[in-house]
């Protein structure tokens, strides 16, 4: 080159770093502060008149309505059935979910068998079977455990079986060659390995059976969550629902809460 | 106990992959099977153990394992094939759990089998915490524990680097010199194949079919890194492999 005199530099310059980035990172209180300032800016809007409090309550006033619920003890008296009939209808909903979606992994004459069944039944919303339910089950507990239960069951299997596939086929393997009977190949290889799957549909499913318990209190229950949304809607006493709103929102929290315990518990392994 | 193969030929829908092998795999000796890629020599192992048939022959065997023998036929396997979610530890007692053997008994197999592969200290370890080397002698020493008549070897080493390869190579050796084992012993990698067999069979690409014998006598703890006789043997076995490697790199892929 010509005017290599004019690029020689006089000084060495350091290289420009142009690397990192696009990989997530932990920022866990970013949640909260977004949380908190979507809270406060209503909070202003409502006090100030910006927002009519015809279209939204004060959360000052939820929070006060809350209290209320908490100190006449009426909190437990809706939210005890409620977590009775999310606890045992979830239950059964996920065990059975989760034999039938083993089964159905397992056996190829089940698989054949059950794959079109669930497939039919899955898009089925429930709720509109729930009057059948009243019928087979009563009016009682019976007919909610059983709507809860019955919604829980599909994404449960779906998920269980997909896990169950996707079973490392080379473990499988070794476990043959090692001469292990078939019952410990399930029970040591093919279940621990489908654990990650079923543990992430059980998220799906439990989100399902907390939408339906309120749809199964608001058709017929005196308590109940849904109950006190549906009697605080019919009123259009706006602090009572966001009141139960709320209640559901932390319900939900509480069981994604569980199963991220439970995952970091059992799947420690994961890489 | 010996292993023969009786006539062994497969097909994979119309594709032949084996073609009328006959051999006898003899005890306390390492056979190592070599050939270009696509050959049969993998699926060949699987029918030893027993993990797939052959559409014709028959793998038979010769004699009666010995009595302490637990799993006769055993695997180690290219891809470690460990539970991730067992420990070092675990993933031997897996083995052993099948055939009854719990507690002090199973403490005392498997503190030996992990000292022999020099793995003690890590025996509460998960397989991610370990290399890749290691993860291979945790295979390894799962093997050992069910004390096998014949070891199936399938490229053990083939997922590794190259030193890590070097080692595990010395630490097989070692344990070969200590107790003679049955070995047999899938490789593409000539070097390793002249370093650990007493037996080379050299398959021809697809269909496969035994193409050369080659005897080594020199014992194994004699034979070393770079040695200039098996350098030798291993020229003259790649001057017979390589016309059909490269045939074997161009055919198309069935799908």
């Amino acid at each position: 080159m010509s005017d290599t005199t004019l690029r020689t530099p006089t000084q060495p310059i350091e290289i420009r770093f142009r690397g990192g980035g696009f990989v997530p990172q932990s920022r866990r209180w970013v949640g909260m502060v977004v949380f908190i300032f979507i809270v406060l800016f209503i909070q202003w809007g409502t006090q100030s008149g910006l927002i009519s409090p015809l279209t939204l309550p004060q959360p000052a006033d939820i929070m006060t309505t809350f209290v209320e619920l908490w100190q006449s003890n009426l909190l437990f008296a809706h939210l005890a059935p409620s977590l009775s009939r999310l606890v045992v209808g979830a239950f059964f909903g996920a065990s059975v979910g989760i034999a039938v979606g083993i089964m159905i992994g397992l056996f190829s004459y089940v698989r054949e068998g059950l794959v079109p069944l669930v497939a039919a039944i899955f898009p089925i919303p429930k709720i509109a079977l729930l009057p059948l339910f009243v019928i087979w089950f009563g009016i009682g507990e019976g007919s909610k455990y059983a709507l809860i239960a019955f919604g829980t069951f599909t994404p449960t299997v779906v998920a269980t079986y997909g896990a169950v596939d996707n079973v490392d086929r080379s473990l499988i393997r070794m476990g043959q060659s090692f001469g292990l009977s078939w019952f410990s190949i399930v029970r040591k290889i093919v279940l621990p390995g489908a654990m990650p799957g079923i543990l992430s549909g059980l998220r799906i499913s439990l989100a399902i059976a907390i939408i339906l318990l309120v749809a199964a209190e608001m058709l017929g229950a005196e308590y109940g969550i849904g109950a006190y949304i549906l009697e605080a809607g019919s009123l259009y006493d706006l602090e009572r629902l966001f009141a139960g709103v709320v209640i559901l929102s932390l319900l939900g929290l509480l069981t994604s809460g569980i199963i991220g315990f439970t995952e970091r518990r059992l799947l420690g392994w994961r890489v | 106990m010996d292993i023969r193969l009786d006539g062994i030929s497969h097909f994979y829908g119309a594709t032949e992959v084996l073609r009328d092998v006959t051999q006898d795999i003899p005890s306390g000796k390492i056979v190592c099977l070599v050939g270009p890629s696509g050959c049969g020599k993998s699926t060949l192992l699987r029918f030893i153990g027993g993990l797939e048939r052959p559409s014709k022959g028959r793998v038979l065997q010769l004699g009666i394992p010995p009595s302490d023998c637990l799993n006769p036929l055993t695997f180690v396997f290219q891809d470690f094939s460990l539970l991730p979610w067992r420990s070092v530890r675990g993933n031997v007692s897996l083995v052993l759990e099948d055939h009854g053997i719990r507690g002090k008994k199973a403490q005392t197999i498997i503190n030996d089998v992990l000292r022999r592969t020099k793995l003690s200290d890590f025996s509460r370890a998960l397989p991610k915490q370990l290399s890749g080397g290691m993860k291979q002698r945790v295979a390894i020493a799962r093997a050992l524990a069910v004390n096998p008549a014949v070891m199936l070897l399938d490229e053990p080493f083939s997922a590794l680097d190259s030193q890590t390869c070097e080692l595990l190579m010395d630490d097989l050796i070692t344990l070969w010199t200590r107790q003679p084992f049955t070995a047999v012993y899938v490789t593409h990698n000539l070097t390793e194949a002249v370093r650990l067999g007493h037996r080379i069979i050299v398959l021809s690409r697809r269909p496969g079919m035994i193409h050369e014998i080659k005897e080594i006598d020199r014992p194994l703890s004699e034979r070393s890194y770079a040695d200039p006789e098996l350098e030798t043997i291993r020229k003259e076995l790649w001057e017979l492999m390589r016309e059909e490697a490269r045939a074997a790199d161009e055919e198309l892929q069935h799908v």
